[in-house]
């Protein structure tokens, strides 16, 4: 069997402690996820790290292109009236 | 692209970073940032790995069981260190595959402090002193530079390097208050390791080709003197506290600079070991060597498991 192939890339997300989300960690090589969740455990996690890891082979994630950051993220830009302080309310109106 | 074009995009590069912004790796950044970075991470990431070998030396001769898991966990940290930077760096379109390729073909460098031998127990002590020492003085900048996962990466490494700091001074700590072969042992390792360590911060600023360059990329916040003297400065005192002479007989305070004078260092030897004729170039590279293509079948085995597995699996779904 000559198929060599080596072994692919995994994106690593570790949730330290419940209540917060998972967060981006790092990356690693492993020949399938089992062996990535090992992998991560001893790369991400010496330390108490992590309560829960999440991993993802690196070529299923689809990523914005950052020539594109115009078109995609300004539209939100000039939308000041999604944001509270947009709106004038008298002083006397204390906490709203 | 325009010629023109080009240097606009560098202009609106450079002014990015003026403003502290970070680069990430899909952002259009000029191809000797990309190559630089390259370069500079894939060897921080060789020196990790590198690094684990003058002291896996020692593991199976700890003298106790404290020392021996303090010493597995500060070397399987050097791994872990290594696998940051190589994944970091790869985000920059190089392959793990092609970086090993370098560090064995010996295109690639790694730290020369490697190149010299452990040859007593005291060797740990002062690896993990003076070596880890220089490594946090030349790492901690790096947390704020300006290539996004190298600056990530750094910050978890520096996070855990100072535990590897504190082992080795430990360790000549009770060297130093034992017997007086075994504070002989630590002074002979001291001797070995001082000029190296000084050299370790890399060449003088005069003979420095990449600095500026790399000042401006945040690559680098001090030059290798300031830092070699920030090195100097810090460790002489800790060298008093365990009753070792530093083996330099220049070495003095400096009142008016309130800062120590050193003696010169032997740059001869620095290029020598830099160049592959240290004690241990060979053998540091053929141990890499070795592990690599004796671990080639084990990759396969698993990659063909795996493969195999997956096509088990689809079958199931039909």
């Amino acid at each position: 069997m000559s198929q060599k192939k080596n072994w692919p890339l995994w994106e690593i997300f570790v949730r330290s402690k419940n209540g917060l989300e998972h967060r981006h960690f790092g990356s690693l090589h492993a020949a399938d996820a089992e062996m990535a969740m090992e992998n991560a455990r001893d790369v991400y996690t010496r330390r108490n790290e992590g309560v829960s890891i999440w991993v993802v082979e690196s070529c299923n994630i689809t990523a914005s292109n950052p020539d594109h950051n115009g078109e995609l993220f300004e539209p939100a830009q000039d939308k000041v009236y999604r944001h509270p302080t947009f709106y004038d309310l008298p002083d006397e109106v204390k906490h709203m | 692209m325009s010629e023109e074009q080009v240097r606009s995009l560098e202009k609106q590069f450079d002014e990015r970073i003026e403003r502290d912004e970070k680069i990430e790796p899909k952002d259009w950044m000029p191809e000797k940032y990309r190559k630089t970075h390259i370069r500079q991470m894939s060897q921080h990431a060789h020196s990790e790995i590198v690094g684990m070998l003058p002291e896996g030396n020692w593991i199976t001769r700890a003298p106790s069981l404290r020392r021996k898991v303090a010493l597995l966990a500060k070397v399987q940290d050097e791994a872990g260190h290594g696998l940051y930077l190589y994944s970091a760096t790869e985000t920059l379109g190089i392959s793990r595959e092609e970086m090993y390729e370098q560090l064995h073909t010996g295109k690639a460098k790694y730290s020369s402090i490697f190149n010299y031998p452990t040859v007593t127990w005291a060797d740990m002590g002062t690896v993990g002193w003076l070596v880890d020492g220089a490594a946090i003085i030349n790492q901690v900048p790096l947390c704020s530079t300006s290539f996004g996962p190298y600056a990530r990466a750094m910050v978890r490494v520096c996070k855990e390097e100072s535990f590897h700091q504190r082992q080795g001074y430990e360790i000549m700590l009770k060297l130093c208050k034992g017997t007086p072969e075994q504070k002989d042992m630590a002074q002979d390792a001291l001797n070995r390791w001082w000029w190296p360590s000084l050299m370790m911060l890399g060449p003088t600023d005069a003979e420095s080709v990449h600095t500026e360059q790399s000042m401006k990329w945040k690559l680098k916040r001090k030059s290798n003197d300031e830092l070699r003297q920030q090195f100097i400065d810090q460790t002489v005192p800790q060298a008093d506290i365990l009753g070792l002479s530093i083996p330099d007989k220049d070495l003095k305070w400096n009142e008016e600079r309130q800062s120590y004078d050193f003696g010169e260092i032997n740059w001869d030897e620095f290029w020598q070991v830099v160049k592959g004729h240290g004690p241990m170039n060979k053998e540091r590279i053929k141990a890499r060597v070795n592990a690599w293509e004796g671990g080639e079948w084990v990759r396969d085995a698993a990659m063909a498991y795996a493969s195999k597995n997956q096509e088990r699996k689809e079958k199931q779904a039909v």
